[in-house]
């Protein structure tokens, strides 16, 4: 059975009011003004450190994003923290709370399919996180230029704004699984509570969580444990376990683009190290290669869940 | 009727699993004719409407409105039908005219054409001094009416109102039953679902009662009186005059007179016999001094009726309970 019209009729009017309620609602400015204090923060902790220690380095650009100073972490562990409760405070009350205003029915009674309507409320708020995301970027770029004063070289930039994109790419897996939470459940604090206990779960139980579960599965080898070496059945595994956490595929990707001398994310064997010049800086289009199983991971993860939650949306009752 | 019935549904039925929401109804509602789905809450009035829209699946039977299928057509039916959901919600942040903007914009209206719809449509439901306040200073009301500002906006064919006068004080009710009654002066059908029958009574043409998914009986306000009450038409009249209810026993239908007070007698008739009973008292040249029949008052109906099938009221409760 085929339907009439276009699906995305009315699409771009539901996303440009998603975005312009989320760029004026006082939640996603609180948000933002927290980010960017963070980012401010880091920032110039990272400058002062780079200064003291590490001046001489080809690609001392992306230290800003990636140098942090004891208590301080990095500004990528801030942005890892803050981008996934970002995403997930734009959208938690998506569709539930259409839902609750009792809006939904009488949106959903004008001629528009529901697609439009899951569709528009999504890119609206990846629009929103985008901006806020370049915004960032712009801040942290414009500042680490100010105060250590030598321009970026072309490749520096263009890792940087692989970063970024990939970060965007990061808060959709947020969004889409907050998204679909706000179909799920009809009460807004109950979806906000899951999304954030699943990404607490993901970020920090997770990667602890994937090595026990390594071990028991394959037991170490007392052999190479006898070497003070780590068996490598459970190290492939335990790594397989941890890379079902979009945290840790984020983790892993930030670590191939902003630092060029990363050659491998997970155990190599010396034979694969022959004729590797160890230390030596990869060019952009290798390091992206290295992280681009990670980086479909993600946009594939987020698609799954959207398409879940489209799914679930096309079944649901409207009535209140 | 059938050549200009602008809503048509045959053996409509929803299931939801082993439940039965909607079960085998029939109906259909003329162009401008203002038709009521009655019955308590939960009889199936809602996901009827539903249904109409192509905003739930039909589990079975046939449907059209306007002469599209809802379920495969959509948004034909969803451009022509305006709908006011029980208990209509807006974005409380957004002025009224801003809710509007962003339907309309749905809708897929020029900005020229948005603006003088919006304008016109919030002018005539009284809310134009309103239309820069933000919804959520607005009285149930004054919500109620922006939503039927909605329809009017829309320029629907057939305006759908669930429950439009629950929740209202008895003045916001009738002012919103005045501008259900200009829809139908302007040739928009209406079709409305309630459970407050009283006032559902004075503006329907025609009525359904919904009894667990079914519609237990349809047609004018009068006839079902008949039907369910049996007693056909009641007529008094108040009049002086010796041997008056002599006289009146002897039109043909009347099968009964009571005498109610001094002066006043009370027919029972199987037709509506005022006519006669008029040309009767002018003949013995009695005093007239009022003749009215009775209307059978949906309310009374709805009861007389649901009393009569206590096993049907139960299945209710049950299948509430579940």
């Amino acid at each position: 059975m085929r339907r009439e019209g276009s699906a995305f009729n009315g699409l771009g009017v539901v996303m440009l009011k998603e975005l312009a309620d989320h760029l004026t609602s006082i939640r996603f400015i609180i948000l933002q003004l927290i980010v960017m204090l963070i980012a401010v923060g880091t920032v110039y902790v990272a400058t002062q450190q780079i200064k003291d220690t590490v001046a001489e380095d080809p690609f001392l650009f992306l230290k800003f994003f990636t140098t942090s100073r004891e208590p301080l972490p990095s500004f990528i562990f801030w942005l890892s923290l803050l981008v996934p409760v970002m995403a997930i405070g734009l959208t938690f009350d998506a569709v539930n709370g259409e839902h609750n205003r009792r809006t939904l029915s009488r949106i959903l009674s004008q001629p528009i399919y529901r697609d439009a309507l899951l569709f528009g409320k999504f890119l609206g708020a990846l629009i929103t996180l985008a901006i806020a995301l370049v915004v960032l970027w712009l801040l942290v770029v414009g500042l680490g230029l100010l105060i250590i004063g030598i321009p970026p070289g072309g490749e520096e930039i263009a890792r940087a704004f692989v970063f970024l994109l990939v970060t965007i790419v990061y808060a959709g897996v947020w969004l889409s699984l907050a998204l679909l939470f706000s179909i799920m459940f009809r009460s807004a604090a109950t979806a906000a509570l899951a999304t954030l206990g699943l990404w607490l779960f993901f970020y920090v139980i997770w990667p602890v969580l994937a090595g026990e579960l390594a071990t028991i599965i394959v037991p170490p080898d007392p052999r190479y444990a006898a070497l003070g070496l780590q068996t490598p059945g459970t190290v492939v595994l335990e790594q397989i376990l941890s890379r079902l956490s979009p945290s840790t595929l984020f983790g892993e990707i930030v670590v191939a683009i902003l630092d060029p001398t990363t050659r491998a994310l997970g155990p190599i064997y010396l034979s694969q190290l022959q004729g590797a010049v160890l230390g030596a800086p990869l060019p952009l289009a290798a390091s992206v290669l290295i992280a681009w199983p990670q980086i479909v991971g993600l946009v594939a993860t987020t698609i799954i869940l959207f398409v879940i939650g489209y799914v679930v949306f096309q079944r649901q009752e409207v009535r209140a | 009727m059938s050549g200009d019935s602008v809503i048509e549904a045959k053996n409509l039925t929803k299931t939801y699993g082993q439940a039965v929401a909607v079960d085998h109804i029939s109906f259909s509602v003329g162009r401008g004719e203002i038709f009521g789905l009655l019955g308590p809450n939960g009889a199936g009035k809602t996901t009827t409407i539903l249904m109409l829209l192509g905003l739930t699946d039909i589990s079975g039977g046939e449907v059209s409105v306007l002469g599209f299928n809802p379920a495969r057509e959509p948004l034909s039916v969803k451009r022509r039908v305006g709908y006011l959901p029980d208990t209509v919600g807006f974005y409380d942040q957004l002025t009224a005219a801003d809710n509007l903007r962003y339907t309309a914009r749905l809708i897929g209206f020029r900005f020229n054409e948005r603006e003088k719809r919006i304008a016109e449509s919030l002018e005539r439901v009284g809310l134009a001094d309103f239309a820069n306040h933000h919804v959520g200073t607005y009285s149930r009301g004054m919500r109620q009416r922006l939503g039927l500002a909605e329809i009017l906006m829309k320029g629907a064919q057939i305006a759908i109102l669930d429950e439009p006068t629950s929740g209202l004080d008895p003045h916001a009710t009738s002012e919103l039953l005045g501008i259900i009654r200009r829809f139908k002066a302007e040739g928009v059908s209406v079709l409305l679902s309630s459970h407050l029958l009283e006032r559902v009574q004075s503006v329907c043409d025609r009525v359904a009662l919904f009894s667990a998914g079914r519609i237990a009986l349809m047609g004018t306000v009068s006839e079902l009186g008949r039907e369910v009450l049996g007693a056909g038409y009641v007529v008094d009249i108040e009049a002086e005059g010796a041997g008056l209810a002599e006289r009146l026993t002897l039109i043909p239908g009347v099968s009964g007179v009571e005498q109610t007070g001094i002066g006043k007698l009370r027919l029972h008739a199987d037709r509506d016999v005022r006519p006669e009973a008029a040309a009767e008292v002018v003949a013995m040249h009695g005093r007239l001094k009022y003749l009215g029949v009775e209307e059978p008052s949906l309310e009374a109906i709805y009861n007389h009726y649901f009393d009569s099938k206590p096993d049907e009221a139960g299945k209710e409760g049950a299948r509430h309970a579940a």
